[in-house]
């Protein structure tokens, strides 16, 4: 208020002409200091108490610069950018461009975490039974919020409590007949069903011992047991019974003299291996290509045969003398409103050999989905399905801006009616709808859940189970990210690069010629 | 005779546009709800499906239902606004940036986004802990992600439309003594409803169709959506046996698209084309 009183005086002094201050700009001002205030106040206290000072000093920086960006007269432009701009660099531009950077690394199952972490996994995942060491009846407990182990040696029944930090003799504990602790001090004992929900953490405590390392087997035992591999800094290597494994730090496991890894690894720099992986490794790179092939000509076949069915359904209803226009137009429309993943699947299912509509149809028994042709013809027809009414819509209301004059006018001058189409409607039609067509073949081309929902990529050849007749890149990526043979984020990283480079370039040759096309017709 | 081919196609591609759709009605009204039972013409009509449907208790579709038109709806009404407001400024200011922020828009749009899911799973699981009410398993967390895909969709689209508003409008509110903010609201914003319309739909359309981040992200059968609750119900072995049931959701879960369209119809066909011819 005072800012504003102040501004008005010095704006009066200048005797430029400033808009009063109105009640609306107050309250506008108002709300956006007690909106950022509310954030402010419900986002950093967690922050706060888990130590995120980054984060934190993030979150004050953003709001702060919010906050002064709208209570400032200047920087209009950005007053209705930032809003959308947040959003998009939170959820779209940070993920992505993360992403990206993986591309550059074996990220992925089995390159998880940091070489630290990847020692530890190698230590403890070696821990066996040692010889003749106890096997200790084991009750889970919580000592405040922490997970400890009370440990009965079944011998001497002397207590003891295992944590992270080791063990420790405990006195006062309460034993049950099945040899159990029932309680103790200082610690309150879990029941049955909340230990067992405790599973995973319970599997992840390791006790520490002189002798090696006390692990839970089960939710009431627990074993003594020694690591048989360990980690010798002095030679960067791994060291047990079956040889030495020295790290590679290019690939980001240990290896040893005979070239076997480790399956446990760690998360290197690689460059551009996985780049180079796609264009060489013939494996893949003939996937690649065949991949990238069927790609362009499921989104080409897409995009032209529900632009052509759209448009021709447009076209017949484009006449002054069509009757039940209306009808017909909601009739068309139906297959857009009908949720599109659903229908994904009713149509994989009337595709169905045994029990499907179209075989049911036709008094056929063919195998739709299941053979590479006809897989494929299917998954374009049901796009067509999905799609064409989109382009239906989109082209009656194209035509609708052309004039009549111009077509009337070119019959007059003796053009037959495909001469006109071609040489008049069409032009027109494509100048208002070529940047609608280009995004369509841009969806199409990650058409995703087309391809996914239906046949999932196969039929899948028997001797290649990674690449199916159907299979998109960017279903086959996705299979590569997250598939059942272990997750490569690294690699599927460094091929949606490939499947945005190419996206890209296509999109903009299209938009290129676009500009000239417009520049000859409009 | 002209006019007689003229129906003869439409017609054609009416029955190819309908006979799924009837294939669905036909499966959601035959009284064994399976798969194999069900043809093209219904063989019987009988509720069941539908109020199996309902009532089950493996399967809470009404709260699917609630899930999926909330988020729908909520989406795409701040969507929208959020795209209305970077529509205005790229097209009626100027300033450094203007180009390069519009190529930027398109260009992050043509990046699969989803192959970024890991990180958006690394990041949930942070705010998860931070935040429950914005974490996995919430429709508000889900919100904020679809949030961050509002400005791609439709900016484009919505400054293409504002272009052709005129600006001598703008310029005589601002005579009037308007500020950009009075301009935007009570000038521009009445006028581009066909647009606002247009976008809403396809952003309605777009969101209860959704399904591979709700599946990532909505895990508790409670908070999910139609497209991932719906999955599940004919995934694996139930894929026979359960396919009525799937056909009656698949019906009900058009219907608040079939409102969203009836509701806008008016505006929807110079709306679409309004934003096309200027890309």
């Amino acid at each position: 208020m005072a800012l504003d009183a102040r501004e008005a005086t010095r704006a009066s002094a200048h005797a430029r002409p400033r808009r009063e201050i109105t009640t609306a700009f107050v309250v506008s001002r108002i709300a956006v200091l007690a909106v950022t205030a509310a954030i402010l106040l419900y986002a950093a206290p967690p922050l706060a108490a888990t130590g995120s000072w980054v984060a934190l000093g993030l979150l004050c920086a953003v709001s702060a610069t919010a906050a002064w960006l709208y209570l400032t007269r200047r920087f209009i432009p950005a007053k209705y950018l930032i809003p959308g701009t947040v959003f998009l660099v939170a959820f779209q531009v940070f993920p992505v461009v993360y992403t990206l950077t993986t591309a550059f690394t074996n990220f992925g199952d089995g390159h998880r975490g940091d070489k630290a972490e990847a020692v530890t996994a190698i230590e403890t995942g070696s821990v066996r039974q040692a010889p003749g060491s106890p096997e200790y009846t084991m009750t889970v407990a919580l000592r405040g919020d922490e997970l400890v182990f009370l440990l009965v040696d079944p011998a001497t029944k002397q207590v003891s409590l295992g944590a992270a930090g080791g063990l420790t003799p405990l006195d006062g504990a309460r034993l049950g007949a099945t040899g159990k602790v029932l309680a103790a001090p200082g610690v309150s004992v879990l029941k049955a069903p909340e230990a067992a929900a405790r599973g995973p953490e319970i599997s992840a405590l390791a006790v520490p011992t002189p002798g090696g390392l006390i692990k839970a087997n089960g939710l009431s035992r627990a074993v003594e047991g020694k690591a048989t591999l360990g980690y010798d800094a002095t030679c960067d290597c791994v060291r047990g019974d079956g040889g030495t494994w020295t790290a590679d730090e290019s690939r980001g496991y240990f290896v040893n003299a005979k070239g076997e890894n480790l399956s446990q690894g760690w998360q290197v720099n690689v460059g551009l291996d996985n780049f180079s992986r796609v264009l060489t490794n013939p494996t893949i790179s003939g996937h690649f290509a065949g991949v990238l092939g069927w790609n362009l000509v499921f989104a080409l076949a897409s995009v032209v045969g529900c632009f052509a069915l759209g448009m021709g359904v447009a076209l017949a209803l484009h006449h002054p003398r069509m009757r039940g226009t209306r009808v017909y137009r909601i009739v068309l429309i139906l297959p857009y409103a009908m949720p599109a993943f659903a229908m994904l699947l009713v149509w994989r299912d009337m595709f169905n050999r045994d029990f499907g509509l179209i075989n049911q149809l036709l008094g056929t028994e063919i195998d739709w989905l299941g053979q590479t042709m006809t897989a494929r013809f299917g998954v374009i027809l049901v796009n067509l399905w999905l799609g064409f009414p989109y382009m239906f819509l989109v082209t009656t209301g194209a035509l609708q801006a052309i004039p009549r004059e111009l077509t009337e006018a070119a019959s007059i001058d003796g053009a037959a009616p495909w001469t006109a189409f071609r040489r008049v409607t069409l032009p027109l039609l494509l100048v208002a709808l070529t940047p609608l067509l280009i995004s369509s073949f841009a969806f199409n081309f990650n058409n995703f859940n087309a391809i996914a929902l239906t046949t999932d990529g196969g039929p899948f050849p028997a001797e290649s189970p990674q690449v199916g007749g159907t299979d998109l890149l960017i279903t086959y990526t996705f299979r590569l990210a997250f598939g059942a043979g272990g997750a490569q984020f690294g690699f599927a990283a460094a091929i949606s690069v490939f499947i945005f480079a190419i996206v890209a370039v296509i999109s903009a040759v299209a938009f290129r010629r676009t500009r000239r096309q417009e520049e000859v017709y409009a | 005779m002209r006019m007689t081919l003229r129906h003869v196609f439409v017609l054609a591609v009416c029955a190819f546009a309908v006979f799924p759709i009837l294939f669905v009605v036909s499966a959601a009204l035959n009284p064994m709800g399976t798969l194999a039972s069900t043809s093209l013409l219904p063989a019987g009509a009988s509720a069941d499906n539908f109020a199996n449907l309902l009532t089950s208790d493996a399967y809470p579709f009404g709260r699917w239902f609630l899930n999926s038109v909330f988020i729908a709806l909520a989406s795409s009404f701040a969507s929208l606004l959020l795209s209305m407001l970077a529509a205005y400024a790229f097209s009626r200011m100027r300033f450094a940036g203007r180009r390069a922020g519009m190529m930027a828009l398109l260009l992050i749009q043509m990046f699969p986004q989803f192959l970024a899911i890991v990180t958006i799973f690394m990041i949930f699981t942070e705010v998860t802990e931070l935040y429950p009410a914005f974490g996995f398993n919430t429709a508000w967390g889900l919100l904020l992600l679809y949030l961050g895909g509002a400005l791609g969709v439709n900016t484009w689209l919505m400054k293409g439309f504002l272009d052709t508003v005129p600006k001598e409008l703008d310029e005589a509110a601002t005579m009037d003594g308007a500020s950009h903010a009075q301009i935007f609201w009570r000038v521009i914003m009445p006028l581009v409803t066909p647009i606002l319309a247009v976008t809403a739909l396809l952003a309605f359309i777009g969101t209860m169709s959704e399904f591979l981040m709700a599946n990532v992200f909505l895990r508790d059968t409670e908070s999910k959506t139609l497209a991932v609750g719906m999955y599940g119900m004919i995934a694996g072995d139930h894929r026979n046996a359960n396919f009525g049931m799937f056909a009656a959701g698949t019906l009900i879960t058009a219907v608040p698209t079939v409102g969203v369209f009836l509701w806008l119809q008016k505006y929807i066909v110079s709306g679409l084309t309004a934003g096309a011819v200027k890309g």
